[in-house]
This record gives C-alpha cells, sequence and structure tokens, in this order.
C-alpha cells in the first residue's frame, strides 16, 4: 500500500541559503503527520515546493504512488492538496464567500456569478465542521482568528485530500484548539490526509500520529507521540538541551509604571473594543493579558501606544499623562512596543535590516545630527544589535524581508531594548516562532523585568502568559473580567473565563 | 529553457542550473534587474520600432509587393530604410561624426570656434531637452518614494514657470547673482504649493491624490492662460509675456547656436541633493517609510500627515524647477505652448528610472536623445516624429510590464516570494 504522499529527495536553494536538503517524507491514507522544526528549518519551504509556490532543485514528489510535478498551486488542487498558510492568502476587500470560492467560481449561467451557490456551501461546510463565520463578512475586518477558519474552509470547499495546516493553532483558545483536533480528527477518520506543521510540542504530541522534525534544513528523524517527550523533540529541533520552563523569580516590584483608568476605545467600525479598563502595572513584573484574539486587546494595545485614540479614561506612565501622546511621545517616556502583527506595524521589509534597527530612534543622537543621518553610526549599533540578539542574518544590508520570521521579531525586540526602558508593552511576541526563538525571548523578557521593567504581556498564547506573567488579566468582549495571581490560574480557569463564564464569588479587579 | 538540476556537491555551494547566457548575467550580477530591465527595454523598444518605420515606409511597403521576384533586393530596401532612419536619429541626438572630426580638425588649425559649435549643437540640444525632463522625473520619483502619485508635476511646472517669469521681468535693476536666485526660489516656491495643495487634501481628509494633482492641472492651464492673455500679456496682443531681464537668465553655457544653459548643471546638482535629502537625511528617510509602510511609519512616531504634506510639496517644487528651467534659461519668457508634455512624459520617466535619482537623470538622458533625434530623423530620413513616441511608450510599456521583458528573453525571476495578500499571523 503505497503512502498517500511521498517527498523524496527534495533539495531547494536559495541565493545563500540551502533551505531543504535531501528531505525524504511519506504520508499514509489517514494519518496526521506533524512537522516540526525550527524557523528557517525549512518547514514552510517545503509546503510551499508541495504546493506548487516554489520548483525543487532536485527530488521528487509523488502522490498515490505516482511522480508528479506541480508547477502552481491549480496543479496541486487538480492533486487534491490543500494548503492553510501562515501567512494568510485572502483579500481583504472580498467577503468570506468571495474569498471562498475565488478559483473555482460557482456560475449561474455564462459569466453571472453565483454568491449564494456559494454562500450556501460555506455554510454547509461551516456548520458541519463546526467552522462558524458569517459568508458575507468582509475580510478585513474579521479578527486573524476567524480569518483562519476562512482558508480552512478554503481547502474544505475544494475537496482537497492531503491538507497541510501550517502553525493553525497559533490564535485559538485552548477550547477552540480542541475543536480544531476534533476537526483534524475527524477529517482523518475521514479518509483525508494531514500535515500539520507545527511548533507546538504539546500539541504535536496529542494529535500526531507520526511526527518528523525539520533542523536546518534536513530531516532529523521521524518519531510517534509514543516514543517521544517535549524535551526529546525540543533537543531534535534546537540540537541541544531546551529548558521549556521559564525560571520565575518571584518578583521584586516597584513603583506603579502604568496605571490605567476607565480605558474606553472604540475600533475602526465604531464599535466599543475596550470598556472602561482598569488596571496597574509595577516595574519589575509581569501582568498578562490573556484572551481569545478579537476580544479588545489589539484595541487596547494600539491606544497604549498611541497608534488609536482613546474615547473615554486616562493613562499615565510613571504619572506622566500620555492618554492623548503621540507614538513618539509615549517612546520617549521610556516605553517600548513589541507590536502584534511584526511585519505590518514592526518593520518596513522592503528596508535593510539596518535601518529596521534603528526604524523608531533614527532621529535621536548619535544616529541623527539635525536632519543628517549618520550612517557609520547607524551601522554601528546595527551590528552590534545583530550580534548581541543574535539575529541570523548574511549581512544587515540586506532587505528585511530575507530574514525568517524569528529573526524579523529578534530585529524588533533587538531595537525595543537597545535603550532604557520603563515600561514594554509586548503583543504576542513570540507569534509564529520556534522553540529556540521561543526560548530566547522569553529570557530577554525575564531579564527585563529582572532589570526593573514593568510588563505588559498581551497574548492569545496561555502557555506563555501562564509561564511568565504574575498576574493574569482575562479580557472578554472589552472589559477585563478578571485578574488572578498565577500562581491561582488554572488552563481550565483561565479557558473559562475567556469564553466569558465568570465564577460566581465575586473577584477583585486588582491584585 | 528550462532549469536543469544539477548535482551539488556539499550543502554549502548553490546548485548551479545550466541557464541561457542572459539569465547568467543576470544572476551574476546580483540585483541587476534594476538595470538589466531597463536596457532590455529600450533594445526591445528600438527592435520594434525598426520593424514599424519599414512597415509605415510607403517605398518598402511597394518593394515588398515584389518579395519573390526579388527577395535580397526587398531585403535590402528594409535593411536600409532602417538603418537610415536610425542613422539620422543618431545623428540628430548626437551629431554626425564626420562633421564633429572635422570642426575639431579645423579648429586645432583656425581656431575657429562656430563650425565646432555647429557639429556639437544636436549634442546640446538633447540636453537642453533633458533638463526639464530630469526636474519632472525628480519631482515623481521623490513622489513615489513617499507613496504618492503626483500626477500634477505639469500643473506645477506651469506654476513655476509663471512666478518665475514674473520676477524674471519685473525686475530690472537688480544685480544678477540676487535676481536669478529671486527667479528660482519663486518657481520652486510656486510648484510646492501647487504641490502641497492637494497634498494637504490627503493628509487631511485621505482624498487621493491623483484626483486632485490631474484637477490641479487643469487650474493651472486655465490660469495660465488667463494671466498670459491679460495681466501677463506683452505688448502685441499675442499670449506671450515680455522678455525676462537679462540678470534673470540661466546663463547659456556657450555662444549660440548652443542652447545648453546652466540649468542642465542645475538639474545634476539638484538630483544628487534629491539623493542626498531621500537617503541621508532624517526626513528623506520618514518619507521613504510613508512610502514603503505607512503602518511601521506611524509605530516609529512618524507624522503622516506632515510628512504628506511636506513629500507632495517637494515634489511640486521640483516639477516648479522644470518649469523654471524652461522659461530662465531656454524660452527667456513664457509662452502657452512652453511645455511639451514634460509633466506626463515624466510620470514614465520615474518609473523607467526606478524612482532613483541617478536612473532618472539616465532615462531624462535617453528620452533627451531621443526627442532630439527625432526632427532629423523626419527631415532626413522620411520618418515621421510620432515612431519616437512610439519607441518612447513601448519602453515605457517594457518597463512597466516587465513580464514581457522576461518572457522574450526568458529570464526567471530569482527570487520566488509567496504572495502574501492579507496579513495574517505574523
Amino acid at each position: 500500500m503505497h503512502p498517500i504522499l511521498e517527498l523524496r529527495g527534495i533539495t531547494k536553494t536559495f541565493p545563500g541559503v540551502l533551505a531543504n536538503d535531501h528531505i525524504d517524507l511519506s504520508l499514509n491514507k489517514g494519518e496526521i503527520h506533524a512537522l516540526l522544526g525550527e524557523n528557517g528549518a525549512g518547514k514552510t519551504t517545503l509546503m510551499n515546493i508541495l504546493y506548487g509556490l516554489y520548483t525543487p532543485d532536485e527530488g521528487d514528489v509523488y502522490i498515490r504512488g505516482q511522480r508528479v510535478d506541480i508547477h502552481d498551486p491549480n496543479d496541486a488542487i487538480q492533486h487534491g492538496i490543500g494548503m492553510v498558510h501562515q501567512h494568510f492568502m485572502l483579500i481583504p476587500v472580498f467577503t468570506v464567500t468571495e474569498n471562498v470560492m475565488l478559483g473555482v467560481e460557482s456560475i449561474k449561467v455564462g459569466v453571472l456569478l453565483d454568491r449564494e451557490a456559494a454562500a450556501k456551501r460555506v455554510r454547509e461546510i461551516s456548520s458541519q465542521f463546526g467552522l462558524l463565520v458569517d459568508p458575507d463578512a468582509m475580510v478585513e475586518d474579521l479578527p486573524v482568528g476567524v480569518q483562519q477558519r476562512v482558508e480552512i474552509i478554503k481547502i474544505l470547499y475544494r475537496e482537497a485530500d492531503i491538507l497541510i495546516l501550517d502553525e493553525p493553532t497559533a490564535v485559538l483558545t485552548p477550547q477552540e484548539v480542541e475543536e480544531l483536533f476534533k476537526i483534524i480528527r475527524s477529517l482523518a477518520s475521514q479518509g483525508k490526509s494531514l500535515v500539520f506543521i507545527s511548533h507546538k510540542l504539546k500539541e504535536v504530541l496529542t494529535i500526531a500520529d507520526r511526527i518528523t522534525v525539520l533542523r536546518d534544513g534536513h530531516v532529523v528523524g521521524t518519531t510517534t507521540p509514543a516514543e517521544a517527550t517535549e524535551a526529546s523533540l525540543a533537543k531534535m529541533m534546537v540540537g541541544r538541551e531546551v529548558i521549556l520552563k521559564v525560571d520565575k523569580k518571584p518578583p521584586q516590584l516597584g513603583e506603579v509604571v502604568l496605571d490605567v483608568e476607565g480605558l474606553t476605545v472604540y475600533d475602526d467600525r465604531g464599535f466599543l473594543a475596550v470598556d472602561g479598563v482598569s488596571f496597574q502595572v509595577r516595574a519589575g513584573e509581569i501582568l498578562g493579558v490573556a484572551g481569545v484574539q478579537g476580544n479588545g486587546q489589539t484595541q487596547l494595545v494600539e491606544a497604549l501606544t498611541g497608534l488609536r485614540q482613546i474615547d473615554g479614561g486616562m493613562v499615565s506612565v510613571l504619572g506622566q499623562d500620555i492618554t492623548h501622546a503621540s507614538p513618539r511621545q509615549i517612546m520617549e517616556v521610556g516605553t517600548a512596543h513589541v507590536p502584534e502583527d511584526r511585519q505590518q506595524d514592526g518593520l518596513v521589509l522592503s528596508f535593510p535590516v539596518v535601518d529596521n534597527l534603528v526604524l523608531n530612534t533614527y532621529y535621536l543622537p548619535p544616529f541623527a545630527k539635525g536632519i543628517s543621518l549618520k550612517h557609520d553610526e547607524i551601522e554601528k549599533a546595527g551590528s552590534k544589535r545583530v550580534e548581541l540578539f543574535d539575529i541570523r542574518t548574511p549581512s544587515i544590508f540586506l532587505p528585511t524581508s530575507n530574514l525568517s520570521g524569528g529573526n524579523q521579531q529578534k530585529v524588533i525586540v533587538a531595537r525595543e531594548f537597545s535603550r532604557p526602558i520603563r515600561l514594554l508593552i509586548a503583543s504576542q511576541p513570540t507569534r509564529g516562532l520556534d522553540v529556540g526563538s521561543i526560548e530566547y525571548i522569553h529570557n530577554r523578557i525575564m531579564e527585563k523585568r529582572d532589570e526593573g521593567t514593568a510588563v505588559l504581556l498581551v497574548s492569545p498564547e496561555l502557555d506563555e502568559v501562564m509561564s511568565l506573567s504574575h498576574r493574569i488579566a482575562v479580557m472578554f468582549e472589552g472589559k477585563i473580567i478578571a485578574i488572578l495571581p498565577a500562581v491561582e490560574a488554572t488552563k481550565e480557569k483561565l479557558g473559562l473565563l475567556m469564553a466569558g463564564i465568570q465564577e460566581q464569588e465575586p473577584v477583585p479587579v486588582h491584585a | 529553457m528550462s532549469e536543469k538540476p544539477a548535482a551539488s556537491e556539499t550543502a554549502e555551494t548553490p546548485v548551479e542550473p545550466t541557464k541561457n547566457i542572459l539569465q547568467r548575467i543576470f544572476v551574476r550580477t546580483g540585483k541587476l534587474s534594476s538595470l538589466l530591465l531597463p536596457i532590455l527595454a529600450v533594445f526591445s523598444a528600438l527592435v520594434i520600432g525598426a520593424v514599424i518605420i519599414a512597415v509605415s515606409s510607403p517605398d518598402v511597403l511597394t518593394a515588398w509587393k515584389a518579395f519573390f521576384q526579388d527577395p535580397l533586393g526587398v531585403l535590402s530596401i528594409t535593411w536600409f530604410t532602417v538603418r537610415d532612419a536610425y542613422i539620422a536619429l543618431f545623428e540628430g541626438s548626437f551629431g554626425q561624426p564626420k562633421q564633429i572630426a572635422e570642426a575639431i580638425r579645423n579648429w586645432r588649425g583656425t581656431g575657429e570656434t562656430r563650425p565646432l559649435l555647429e557639429a556639437f549643437r544636436p549634442f546640446s540640444e538633447s540636453l537642453v531637452i533633458a533638463t526639464p525632463y530630469i526636474f519632472a522625473g525628480l519631482a515623481v520619483a521623490l513622489g513615489f518614494r513617499g507613496g504618492l502619485f503626483n500626477i500634477g508635476a505639469e500643473g506645477q511646472l506651469f506654476l513655476g514657470g509663471l512666478a518665475s517669469v514674473y520676477v524674471g521681468y519685473s525686475f530690472t535693476n537688480l544685480p544678477w547673482f540676487v535676481h536669478l536666485p529671486l527667479a528660482l526660489l519663486a518657481g520652486i516656491a510656486a510648484g510646492a504649493i501647487w504641490g502641497a495643495i492637494p497634498g494637504f487634501l490627503k493628509a487631511r481628509t485621505g482624498a487621493h491624490e491623483v484626483i486632485n494633482t490631474i484637477m490641479m492641472n487643469y487650474v493651472a492651464f486655465r490660469l495660465t492662460d488667463y494671466l498670459l492673455q491679460g495681466p501677463m500679456a506683452g505688448p502685441g496682443g499675442l499670449p506671450i509675456t515680455i522678455e525676462i531681464a537679462t540678470s534673470a537668465y540661466l546663463p547659456s553655457l556657450f555662444p549660440k547656436p548652443m542652447r545648453i544653459h546652466a540649468g542642465f548643471f542645475l538639474a545634476l546638482a539638484v538630483a544628487a541633493l534629491v539623493y542626498w535629502f531621500l537617503w541621508k537625511t532624517t526626513r528623506g528617510l520618514e518619507i521613504r517609510m510613508v512610502g514603503a509602510n505607512p503602518h511601521a511609519a506611524r509605530y516609529a512616531g512618524v507624522r503622516i500627515t506632515s510628512t504628506i504634506v511636506l513629500t507632495m510639496a517637494l515634489s511640486g517644487a521640483l516639477a516648479g524647477l522644470a518649469g523654471t528651467a524652461q522659461v530662465l534659461g531656454v524660452n527667456h519668457k513664457m509662452v502657452r505652448a512652453f511645455s511639451t508634455g514634460y509633466g506626463f512624459d515624466s510620470i514614465a520617466l520615474a518609473l523607467l528610472g526606478n524612482s532613483h535619482p541617478l536612473g532618472v537623470v539616465l532615462a531624462s538622458l535617453l528620452f533627451g536623445f531621443l526627442r532630439g533625434g527625432a526632427a532629423r530623423m523626419q527631415s532626413v530620413a522620411g520618418v515621421p516624429v510620432e515612431i519616437i513616441r512610439i519607441i518612447q511608450a513601448l519602453v515605457i510599456i517594457f518597463v512597466a510590464a516587465p513580464e514581457i521583458i522576461r518572457g522574450i528573453y526568458r529570464i526567471k525571476a530569482i527570487r520566488e516570494g509567496e504572495k502574501t495578500l492579507a496579513r495574517g499571523w505574523g
């Protein structure tokens, strides 16, 4: 019995980097096969080859025992391969239905689109697999988590047999991850075969039938959940022992750095996003904000960093009122912001790395004298930061788009951490990153905390929030419905709070 | 020719598939698409131009009717027609080599300069034509760098012309080192204001600058009509202003008949200035940031509204300089038809030059030479000047749609990128 999918000797080189090095992979029918690896390990490249976005320099792809040439995604779709990408391929100004049927449009007559038929099918798939979404919603209005559901519906709409999911659980709550796993298991039991790309060791051990680990472009090994542990997988991915549990010392609390009172913020559509939120963060502590994406966290962070207008309430940093301050003023008060969407907000991808390393400090001495930029100083600082923060790039003058996601994030971290800061607002700082990078960034955040920086950590990754924070606030529908000390917080408790279910006894808002 | 995978020796050496010679040049010279592409575009445009020249020549067409009787004769007529046309073009752009050589010999012998000037006149004319192109091309290029489409360069250069001509003829007793800078400043300021208005509208209301700059063009044209027929009209009832004082001239560098004036070197200097500004200053970095990624620019603390206004004002100022240079350096007065569409061609130039000052200068020189030679091509070889417009248009098409060139010459894009349409997970 042939495996339904086989990759043999796949090799792919980009200028300066060997992305895939004679990779062999096989997938059986009805199997859930996890592909694990650091950023830059070559997982996404490999899957892009399978999906026809790249052509391999060497190697072959066999589907159902037949050698196939996949030149573009259409070929891949013809062969029954569907891919949900880590970076979406949705058109923001189209509706859900339009995005789903793009390329396989239902026709009423001649050239007239039949949106109703497509929307009906979308609703069917939606309810059959529990992927709730409004077919008429505009994609750009949807939160990231819901956009992901659209991507999954897209491939189910095209009757894919081989499904590739690239880091699909990045934006889901524990309960939603369970739902997704149910879906995946039912798909597998109905004969679909799945490749599940992830860096989340716990999840991979939960859902996968087999696990293949990639490192630096080659296969390190293939194992099963029965034979592997988190530690053994991490070691395979990184090549050394990895510390998975953060060493959390008891906090040395200082003065109140961030004081938020009655904060009210509206979103782009005029709806209330942040509803009278109040909290404080002290020097030396980490306050984590947990919650499902789309409950106001994004708008909260935007408001605190000057990127969104505050319509009510007050925000102050070290006693200074910054409610109506500009992003630059907020930065100058000693705030650092690691943004949720690093490619959109945190970096100019077409600019060289060295420019991004001073993206918000270019106007300050020594980088500038008056209006004139001092490139030698900028380059000096850039080289230093690349070294200090172990940013993997052949040159600081290459466009930042060349860097992997993890290294792009390191550029942002290097930039923000290279100046004296009193408050760090980190929004999903390890989104899409591999175990090695996550460990690195968590350690740097802890370092800052030890130095006395107040840290506000906003993340839908419960593991991250739980392991780093001293106190955990849960946001639901724009309100902070609870703040718990970390020691009292369990996944179940937080999961319920994230879904809006509060405990019977009143919970103190300030710890 | 498709890539043939070759065995790689170690993990480090990149695979070397066989490629055709153009692909090899392309790869070896790294980021050459910004240079190779325009060169191939120009070459392809000239080839197609040759075909059009042949096909539009009555002699060639009649000859081809008798192809089977005398194929070699027909081919040779075709070849000679095209060859003569392009030789005429070359001579019109640069001058006739024989004439130049003789004039140099003459000058060596007798010290006579007049024949020398005559011989280099075509070359000088081409540079004269290129001068306003450089300014206007820089204007649009700077706009593009800031993420803005300045379609109003034509109107801005009219305003620049009006303002500078007014200062030019209004004062008669100023020394040149006061009068000339004053006139230049007037042209710059007028262009800057004309550009800042749509800039301000975009920054405050989000109104698209394409619409507004086009509208401003119409206003500028009608304003010019009104002023040249009314308040600024010279004697004689024609819509022409009086001449500017010589103290406001951009001086000619050589005696007549060479028309090349200091404006050309001013243009080169301004190109260098624009380069310095965009890449070596904080404001320039901010403009480029807003153009490349306005979200990140906001995050980085850049004030988007004021940057947009600044970008449009600077762009308008540069376009104003184009009009100013024409008035102060060539016409020495303002007439209604003083611009032959520089503002609109400049959009193509900015694209051709990849929105980089050096590219813009080279592209402007190219267009200047093509335009310069067009007249001679018509008078000597009987090829209509419109052929040059066609060639220019083809160059623009090839640059705007590089896939055509890639397809023709089978150059594969080196970096296959992910086609991200919506921003999702980081």
